[in-house]
């Protein structure tokens, strides 16, 4: 190989030159390969997310999405979602800026009725390990479901019985699955509402109430449905409404 | 020194965060749970063995005056492909690690070994030197988010060792992180010195 | 009233060293003394706020403008690099006695990773040229709160007493991690 090159004017800009040139043509040729996985990659999580949220439909919501400018200027995103032509549920983008810090993305799934079908929160900057427990608190239990830890298993073999998981009603209290925010109060139940908070995570569970109900809000003036008048009240009739018309819940 | 050797001081001898303490950033900024943990660590091994790589072929054409700035260049070139490559096939790994993923670039072991090994060395020990450097750090990584999650969670690679609720929530915050590497370091000189 | 926020948020709440992480070798490395650390921070302050009001020019009128946002990390790193190169010599020509007091901490500057990272960070944010230069400077301010606070609690942590294993960087770590818990404290609050 040829000795060291001296450090004159010419030489270190030419290297320069050429090290840069030779970088920046690589990276432009690795950027178109991966311009189009980055860009599938980000809009399968919004349609995984829409997916997750509404029942099994036959369109695509992506092309049928209408948006609504909220006050603060950010806009709720839905994605109506049809079977056969006929409208099974609408998936809502929603937001809230109530959280411990920052805005809170939910995707909200409603049925035609504006009964919850299912979330997924797509983006917070909650307290990590607090907030994260949002993607699954408010979704209800399937105790057959629950992956017993080592500790509870060890413990199963010298005859100690792992702590039953709350299911049924008291289980079903955290969950916000098949309830209509139009008759269930949609607030933390220290608030005098209808649903649990998070333990330890009152303000994030509050926040991402607060976006289901704006989503709801938005949904319900959008198909004209008269429900919404009496929506974030708090009285007792409307909780007592809520146990009857909450199919899926084990209070009734 | 043997090949052997250079790979394996990686992992003990001159492991880069627990005894030269570098690269504290990322150490502590991602390791909030083992799979952040080993995929900061992977990615940061890529471009080690990458630049050692191309550095130890080039740097006998780099005047001195420009080495440091050419060394930057490359090594940013390859963080580059790191990111838009994880952008595109692991968007939830990339989205976790974040802001941490360009700044693999001002990572003191990637540019320290450019300069202090790759740039005198040939090409077969710079690639090796590389690999155990980089392979230490993802262990080193690794472990601190595995002792975070274990302790924050209860659970380890997402797999629960004891109920969630007993966790102590502080190890998977920022604290916990200062806490849980001081501690490890800790014990590691004591093994040391023993 | 955002600006405020935006202040607050980046001194107290998300510190840039004790919640975000960045700029953690200059934490750990030059806060023996407090004079040092009082030296660093004027010179981090300097070139922060100087380089995020540049890159975030270059990411707008220059990458943005011609789609070429995938050469961000090269950019951003050698504008930082060549700035911190200008500022020592338009310092050592123009302010002797300021180069005196900063001229050491420069060269350290170009791999803290916190000036990269903030200025990354003004541009995922999307703030406007304002509300970068605000955010850097709070920035700024955190990073050298921290670091004071960091090294006035180590000059008396080499007074204590501690376990062999435990004595340097182990325990300034988990006072870091004290400290970092205090400053957990404020959160919440915008």
């Amino acid at each position: 190989m040829a000795g060291k090159k001296e450090s004159t004017f010419i030489n270190m800009v030419l290297v320069l030159f050429i090290i840069t040139l030779v970088a920046s043509a690589a990276l432009g040729g690795l950027y178109e390969l991966t311009k189009e996985p980055i860009a599938k990659a980000k809009l399968n999580k919004k349609l995984k997310a829409i997916e997750e949220v509404v029942p099994a439909f036959d369109n695509n919501p992506s092309e049928e999405m209408y948006e609504v400018a909220m006050p603060s200027g950010d806009k709720l995103e839905f994605y109506p979602a049809t079977m056969g032509g006929k409208l099974v549920g609408t998936a809502v983008k929603t937001f809230t800026t109530n959280g411990f810090s920052g805005y809170v993305w939910v995707m909200v799934g409603f049925k035609p009725d504006g009964t919850v079908n299912n979330y997924s929160v797509l983006e917070h900057k909650e307290t990590p390990g607090l907030g994260t427990k949002m993607a699954d608190w408010f979704k209800p239990v399937d105790p057959t479901k629950v992956k017993l830890s080592l500790v509870e298993k060890l413990g199963k073999l010298v005859g100690i019985k792992p702590a039953a998981t709350k299911g049924g009603a008291e289980g079903d209290k955290k969950s916000i699955v098949g309830k209509n925010p139009g008759t269930i109060n949609f607030t933390v139940s220290k608030d005098g509402g209808d649903i649990d908070a998070i333990t330890a995570a009152t303000i994030s569970s509050r926040a991402f109430l607060d976006a289901v109900q704006t989503a709801y809000n938005e949904y319900m003036k959008k198909n004209n449905n008269k429900e919404i008048s009496h929506v974030g009240t708090h009285s007792s009739a409307t909780s007592k409404q809520a146990t009857n018309s909450n199919k899926e819940g084990g209070k009734s | 020194m043997n090949n052997m050797q250079n790979f394996t001081k990686g992992f003990f001898k001159e492991n880069a965060v627990f005894v030269l303490l570098l690269g504290m950033c990322p150490t502590l900024g991602v390791t909030s749970s083992a799979i952040n943990g080993l995929g900061m660590g992977l990615a940061t091994t890529f471009v080690l063995i990458m630049s050692n790589l191309v550095i130890s072929l080039v740097s006998t054409m780099i005047p001195d005056k420009v080495k440091i700035p050419s060394f930057i260049v490359i090594i940013a070139s390859f963080v580059t492909i790191v990111d838009l490559v994880m952008a595109g096939y692991v968007p939830a790994l990339h989205e976790q690690l974040g802001v941490f993923i360009p700044l693999i670039v001002v990572n003191c072991v990637v540019l320290g070994r450019a300069e202090a090994f790759a740039s005198k060395n040939k090409l077969v020990p710079s690639i090796i030197d590389g690999a155990g450097m980089g392979l230490g750090f993802s262990m080193a990584l690794t472990m601190l988010g595995a002792v975070r999650e274990f302790f924050g969670t209860g659970k380890v690679f997402d797999f629960p060792i004891f109920k969630e609720n007993y966790g102590m929530l502080v190890f998977v915050l920022a604290p916990g992180a200062f806490l849980a590497l001081g501690y490890l370091i800790a014990i590691i000189n004591r093994l040391r010195k023993a | 009233m955002e600006y405020i926020i935006i202040i607050i948020s980046a001194i107290f709440v998300n510190n840039v060293v004790l919640a975000q992480f960045l700029g953690i070798c200059p934490f750990l490395g030059v806060s023996k003394k407090v004079s040092t650390a009082v030296g660093m921070t004027g010179a981090v302050t300097f070139v922060m706020i100087l380089a995020t009001i540049v890159t975030y020019l270059i990411q707008k009128y220059v990458l943005d403008a011609f789609g070429i946002g995938f050469m961000q990390t090269i950019t951003f790193i050698l504008v930082i690099a060549s700035l911190v190169q200008l500022v020592e010599i338009i310092l050592k020509k123009v302010s002797p006695a300021l180069y005196q007091a900063l001229g050491v901490f420069l060269p350290l500057i170009t791999t803290n990773c916190a000036i990269l990272g903030v200025a990354i960070m003004t541009i995922q944010k999307d703030y406007n040229l304002l509300e970068a230069v605000v955010f850097s400077g709070a920035s700024a301010i955190g990073f050298g709160l921290a670091l004071v606070l960091f090294a006035g609690l180590r000059e008396h942590l080499d007074l204590v007493d501690l376990p062999k294993g435990i004595k340097g960087t182990p325990a300034a770590l988990i006072v870091a991690g004290l400290l970092a818990m205090a400053f957990m404290g404020f959160s919440g609050i915008v």
